[in-house]
């Protein structure tokens, strides 16, 4: 009686876990095997996962019609340098925060909180002001700069370095030497597991972030792959609707970040319960 | 000596924290500051917002959007009847799946877990823009959807252009009313310009595609934080209602749902929150369309900002939204202090058997007091 009932939830169980990936991949499938398929095949039979016959002509057409290489640079550029930024400044504010005795530490804690709880989709028209005023908009200055610092970074790196044992750098602080290097060449190599973690988020975002993009710059010589793409769907093509090529498009940009993902995957998972944690 | 270091300390502490405070300030706290002039004004994008010659206008640019007939008041609330059903829809279903989803990843006999694990998680990763492009094939009029539903014989709807409201089509479906010619009582009265028939409508067909977009991509991320907190429930604890003879859904239902709850809790804010701002998709999917059935305040800030050039009225509308999150935010707050209220016995301790609620629970309360 039991066994046949833990037969029978097993099989339930498997039965709800395939479905769901089914769900939850096939998209993906449907997206590849679109990109293969002639304007003509992917409109008549858009659901086979097998394009038969393969056709490249929308890799062809990504590189001949559509700006897809200078997007593909400039997402790296701003990827590359707002994760080092924030890695970098992260760290060193989330430190002092966790550890230095400073006045004005439990205000800018404070301060750190309560900017983390702003949501950022009201900060669009606020940002424009800003980066108009300054004189950057339109600039790769206006992409990288507002966002090369974030709280939620600080609060993580904080967290970390609270959760670590302070004799050692104590020991290093007796010696003499001055507190960046201790920070530099004691403190950071120990916070390894949390700066790959900060790494990792800063580049997902930065790879990802569409709506700064669209408050930040309006020239196509700087647009990221994100708004490149929304650009591709609002009709920049022509004629046609070229499902392939957008699906294409949209998979080359998506492969980075899998790559990372299938490579760093607990490092997400810790991202996501940071995330629980936070509030 | 000691003091010197203290002064070291203090100097390397406002060093450290300088960059960042300055990024944060100079584009967080001053744009906001920034913003709420603007929304007071009446610029409209030529030269500096910040010049004497830009007209003050006072609050009217907020009144408007809800005292004064026209256009600015019923699309602001047509976006805000858009994003309740959007919300109300996609809270709920996003919490129970990703409860479901972790439930069945977490439950011991199964193998191949981790595959499963990552599969429901990889949507959540992925660019917003780069899977609308995907969903928008997949939804177009022969597009996959249609065609799967076609291999059953069901002739699909045109997704993305469709604004019909889903509480309309229910009530013609179930033969109460007919959408051609709704009800006097509904169409005659109404509030803050739009008809009670009209803020009844439902979300469209087309908002119920970003709604299935947006569950598939955020259900992962709350699945493992269902799942963190599911492998904090006590062995021990399971094990002693299984003892007592409590069913699977007594089980489910007294003992892992309670234990659950604080994870629960901030699912549903973070779902709160994030559902309020749904900007990209609708960006990329719909631009508001069809017949302003997608329209959300979050894009509508952004239109009337920078395609209408009404900074001011953009601006509002911003601030409105940010109140609307603040709010649920607070009262979410709120109401988790009432549930945590100390020396209230949880409902997974009042359900144990007197005699037995002494190691586990003993346990399960130095776990509760260290998290």
């Amino acid at each position: 009686m039991t066994e046949k009932r833990t037969l029978a939830s097993t099989f339930a169980g498997y039965a709800i876990l395939v479905f769901f990936a089914l769900v939850f991949l096939y998209p993906f499938v449907i997206q590849i095997a679109g990109a293969f398929k002639s304007e003509a095949g992917a409109a008549a039979d858009p659901l086979t996962p097998v394009p038969s016959p393969v056709d490249t002509t929308s890799f062809l057409s990504i590189f001949s019609k559509t700006n897809f290489p200078l997007w593909t640079i400039n997402s790296l550029l701003v990827a590359v340098v707002v994760t080092l930024g924030r890695v970098f400044l992260d760290s060193l504010a989330g430190y002092a925060l966790a550890r230095l005795r400073f006045g004005g530490r439990t205000a800018i804690n404070a301060m750190i909180i309560a900017v983390m709880a702003v949501p950022g989709v009201v900060l669009l028209i606020p940002k424009f002001l800003v980066l108009n005023q300054l004189g950057i908009y339109n600039s790769y200055t206006a992409l990288i700069l507002p966002v090369i610092a974030d709280a939620a970074g600080v609060f993580i790196m904080r967290q970390f370095f609270i959760s670590i044992p302070v004799s050692v750098e104590e020991a290093a602080r007796i010696d003499g030497a001055s507190l960046f290097r201790t920070f530099w060449s004691v403190v950071l190599p120990m916070a390894k597991p949390a700066l790959i973690t900060l790494t990792i988020l800063s580049f997902q975002s930065s790879w990802n972030e569409f709506p700064h993009t669209l408050v930040a710059v309006q020239g196509p010589q700087y647009f990221t792959l994100p708004r490149g793409l929304a650009d591709l769907v609002s009709g920049s093509l022509g004629q046609g609707s070229q499902y392939p090529l957008k699906l294409g498009a949209a998979m080359l940009a998506t492969i980075p970040v899998a790559i990372i993902f299938v490579i760093f995957q607990r490092y997400f998972v810790r991202g996501a319960s940071e995330g629980a944690s936070k509030e | 000596m000691a003091k010197g270091v203290r002064a070291n300390e203090r100097i390397a502490g406002w060093l450290f924290v300088t960059p960042v405070v300055v990024i944060l300030g100079l584009f967080l706290l001053l744009p906001i500051g920034m913003a709420l002039w603007v929304s007071l004004s009446g610029w409209n994008g030529q030269g500096s917002p910040m010049r004497s010659d830009v007209p003050f206008v006072g609050a009217h640019n907020y009144t408007r959007l809800f005292t004064e007939d026209g256009l600015a008041r019923e699309d602001f609330m047509t976006s805000i009847r858009n994003n309740i059903f959007y919300v109300g829809m996609v809270v709920p279903v996003q919490t129970v799946l990703a409860l479901i989803l972790a439930l069945v990843v977490n439950a011991r006999l199964l193998k191949g877990k981790s595959f499963f694990r990552t599969a429901f998680f990889f949507p959540s990763v992925t660019s917003s823009v780069a899977i609308s492009v995907v969903f928008i094939f997949i939804f177009a009029n022969a597009g996959a959807f249609n065609a799967l539903l076609g291999l059953f014989g069901i002739h699909g709807p045109q997704w993305l252009s469709d604004p019909r409201g889903l509480v309309h089509l229910l009530l013609s479906g179930l033969g109460l009313v007919d959408p051609a010619h709704p009800p006097a009582a509904l169409t005659g009265g109404g509030a803050f310009g739009l008809t009670w028939w009209q803020w009844l409508s439902g979300p469209s067909v087309a908002m119920s595609v970003i709604m299935m977009l947006v569950v598939w991509t955020t259900s992962g991320t709350f699945m493992l934080m269902f799942l963190a907190a599911l492998q904090d429930v006590p062995v021990q604890l399971e094990e002693a209602a299984v003892i007592d003879g409590a069913s699977r859904w007594q089980r489910f239902r007294y003992v892992t749902l309670p234990m659950l709850r604080p994870t629960t809790y901030t699912v549903v804010t973070l779902g709160l929150i994030g559902t309020w701002q749904v900007f990209d998709q609708i960006y990329v999917m719909s631009q508001g369309n069809p017949a302003k059935t997608t329209l959300t305040p979050a894009f509508l800030s952004y239109r009337t900002a920078f395609k209408n050039f009404e900074y001011g009225s953009g601006a509002a509308i911003s601030f409105i939204l940010f109140l609307i999150i603040v709010v649920i935010t607070v009262v979410q707050r709120w109401l988790m202090r009432e549930r945590r209220a100390p020396g209230e016995p949880s409902q997974a301790r009042s359900w144990l058997p007197r005699q037995r609620r002494t190691q586990e629970t003993a346990e399960v309360g130095e776990r509760g007091a260290k998290a």
